[in-house]
């Protein structure tokens, strides 16, 4: 990597905090993804993007900004990144992935936080995550109550908090709600950016963002092959990246990788042996750097073939239908396909569930884990009728609860062998 | 041929051989602060044909020998079949965890649950509980069985209760009501996680903790349910790992 130290000074990062971090990341990085076994060759574009994760990626922010564009920094799929693009702005996921400064992160929210919103204040307050740093305006939302209540400690730290409401039924009056937030952030987008968004300009952004979750959903639709050409690991840093990259490359890294797995579909080879236990993962995102439950599995004899997660199939599933020739029909057809996304916030929210069983079934899964973050109230809150919906159908599911701390490693490790041994019946 | 499995608990390591379907042997020592080391002792001498390892030192196992591995979940639920053929629920309580596991008719797993990742309810919180107490394991029993009647604790975090036992006994509450208090703490704990997974039915006990005669009598009270603990109920992982053995052959 090259010496980046002079940005980074410039955005104002810690320099000491941000080396420490920078070295776990790249050790764990090394230890839990370069040590895997027949790994695609079109991982290493990803492999590249980690290692550049905040060194290439944000000088590009950097670059953008000084042309004019905005940089804007949000932690949620409600987010839409299509009225981003159509200002010519730059989408980016927030840090919010690693436990870092949590004492920091105490002083400010109570202890019984999830990690999650922990670590993105951790980030903040010890001033190592450079996409904060460079984001013009930082966009929250009131999807839990621990994030909408700590929007409001954020407020002061950063430049612009921009906070959007959401509904919590899927009712009438709950879409009315979405699309009319959707009118005022595009309003705020304007404002911010000093470009109108024409119907031009949406489209083609509703266009880029649509190919880049194809190329995701055709990622989806290959692992569904025994042997799995990829491992949950990869796939799972792939949707990591995501929320990082450039849609455009991002596209064609991952298309370029899928015609790599097609051909390993092909041939019937693949990253573990044919008739590996095959579990799902459901419930909370795993944010980048993340990796502790899927790595546990996945060296327990099992591998991942799906997320039913933001990160993963929430985020990814649902492509835009943008066929209207109005600026209102496209904020139509937009919030049409925001509102389909199945968040635990939402009451009742009865279609998570039954595309859990749909993914168990296309993708030849025999197990559900299902992951909540501790003091995560919504996935917490239906993660015991998941569980019984999902046993009842058949599908043995295993309940998990933790955070980013490794003291619960062995446990957990424990508990997940047992779960693989069960469907192996032993 | 002679199949074997070691369970290296976070207290105890155990030894059990099977020849032709019977219990030829069975050891148990306390575990040292290095694990690998006191599992060496026990198996110097012993002879068998193949091997298994489980509890939550197995994976030490790699490497030094190569062995198949089993998690002790797995392990209880092949080794309770073998004290009990029709067992259908199986509580235990070992030094640092507490597992649930229910089996179907054919004796596969078909649910568990395990305490969360502290010590709280297991064998090792009543040795603290004795500790602050002044008792050895076996009086914290007896004493508990004797007590007039019980004190209510309400932490069950090991470093909570045990400043809760030290303030109770300072307000002059008898140690051995304190005691019978902890006991009921413990095993009503342990009750509910059991019947998350397993609502009815005689209830297999294993562990260490089975070895105390009144969570033993508090449990039955408890659940309603009969319990039976096998003659030692420690080695229960242990020859599950050794029946695995024996099936990996």
């Amino acid at each position: 990597m090259a010496d980046y130290t002079k940005m980074w000074t410039e955005l104002g990062l810690d320099l000491a905090g941000h080396d420490a971090l920078l070295g776990v990341l790249g050790g764990a990085y090394t230890d839990i993804f370069l040590s895997q076994k027949n790994r695609p060759e079109g991982m290493k574009y990803f492999d590249f993007v980690m290692s550049e994760v905040h060194g290439l990626r944000i000088q590009e922010l950097m670059d953008a900004k000084a042309q004019g564009r905005k940089v804007i920094g949000s932690y949620c799929v409600f987010v839409p990144e299509e009225l981003i693009l159509a200002v010519d702005g730059v989408s980016v996921g927030l840090c919010a992935g690693a436990e870092f400064n949590s004492e920091g992160a105490e002083t400010v929210l109570p202890r019984n936080t999830c990690a999650l919103i922990k670590s993105a204040f951790g980030f903040k307050l010890g001033r190592v995550c450079p996409y904060l740093e460079a984001s013009n305006v930082v966009v929250g939302e009131n999807t839990c109550d621990g994030k909408k209540k700590s929007y409001e400690m954020l407020a002061p730290m950063v430049k612009d908090l921009y906070v959007m409401d959401m509904p919590q039924m899927k009712s009438a009056s709950g879409r009315t709600l979405l699309k009319e937030e959707y009118k005022r952030f595009a309003a705020k987008l304007e404002a911010v950016s000093g470009k109108k968004i024409t119907i031009e300009s949406l489209k083609k952004g509703i266009d880029t963002v649509n190919a880049k979750r194809a190329a995701v959903k055709r990622l989806t639709a290959l692992r569904a092959a025994d042997p799995a050409p990829i491992s949950g690991l990869d796939a799972l840093l792939i949707n990591q990246v995501f929320f990082y990259d450039d849609p455009v490359r991002f596209t064609a890294s991952v298309n370029t990788l899928c015609d790599e797995l097609e051909e390993r579909v092909k041939k019937r080879t693949g990253v573990f042996a044919a008739k590996t236990p095959r579990l799902l993962i459901s419930g909370c995102p795993m944010a980048v750097p993340n990796w502790k439950l899927p790595m546990l599995i996945e060296s327990s004899g099992a591998v991942i073939v799906g997320e039913e997660s933001c990160v993963g199939e929430r985020g990814a599933r649902w492509i835009t239908d943008a066929k209207s020739q109005t600026m209102d029909g496209l904020l139509d057809q937009l919030t049409d396909r925001y509102f389909n996304i199945d968040c635990a916030i939402f009451t009742p929210n009865p279609s998570r569930v039954a595309y859990v069983k749909d993914m168990a079934k296309k993708l030849g899964a025999t197990g559900v884990i299902h992951y909540s973050l501790q003091f995560c109230q919504p996935y917490i809150m239906e993660s015991g009728p998941v569980e019984n919906d999902l046993e009842k159908s058949g599908i043995p599911t295993l309940r998990l609860e933790t955070d980013y701390s490794q003291e619960d490693a062995g446990q957990l490790k424990t508990r997940i062998e047992a779960f693989v041994e069960r469907l192996q019946k032993k | 041929m002679k199949s074997a499995g070691i369970d290296i608990g976070s207290r105890t390591v155990k030894l059990a051989v099977l020849e032709n379907g019977k219990l030829a042997w069975s050891a148990k020592r306390v575990t040292s602060y290095n694990p690998l080391e006191t599992a060496r002792e026990l198996m110097d001498g012993v002879a068998f044909d193949a091997i298994t390892a489980t509890g939550y030192g197995r994976h030490l196992m790699k490497g030094h020998l190569d062995c198949p591995v089993i998690s002790e979940i797995t392990a209880f639920a092949r080794g309770a079949r073998f004290f009990a053929a029709d067992c259908g629920a199986i509580l235990d309580i070992g030094g640092q965890d507490t597992k649930a596991i229910a089996l179907d008719r054919e004796g596969a797993m078909s649910k568990f649950e395990m305490n969360d990742k502290c010590a709280a309810g297991t064998g090792r919180f009543l040795e603290v509980m004795a500790t602050a107490l002044g008792f050895t394991l076996e009086e914290f029993s007896q004493a508990a069985l004797a007590a007039g009647k019980a004190v209510k604790i309400n932490s069950m975090c090991t470093v909570f209760a045990e400043s809760e036992v030290v303030s109770l006994t300072s307000q002059g509450a008898l140690r051995e009501d304190v005691a019978m208090g902890i006991h009921k703490a413990i095993v009503s704990r342990s009750a509910s996680l059991l019947r998350r997974v397993s609502p009815q039915g005689p209830v297999f006990f294993a562990g260490g903790v089975a070895l105390n005669a009144c969570v033993r009598k508090l449990l039955e009270a408890e659940t309603g349910r009969p319990v039976f603990v096998p003659p030692d109920p420690q080695i229960v992982g242990a020859v599950g790992a050794a029946l695995i053995s024996h099936f990996f052959r």
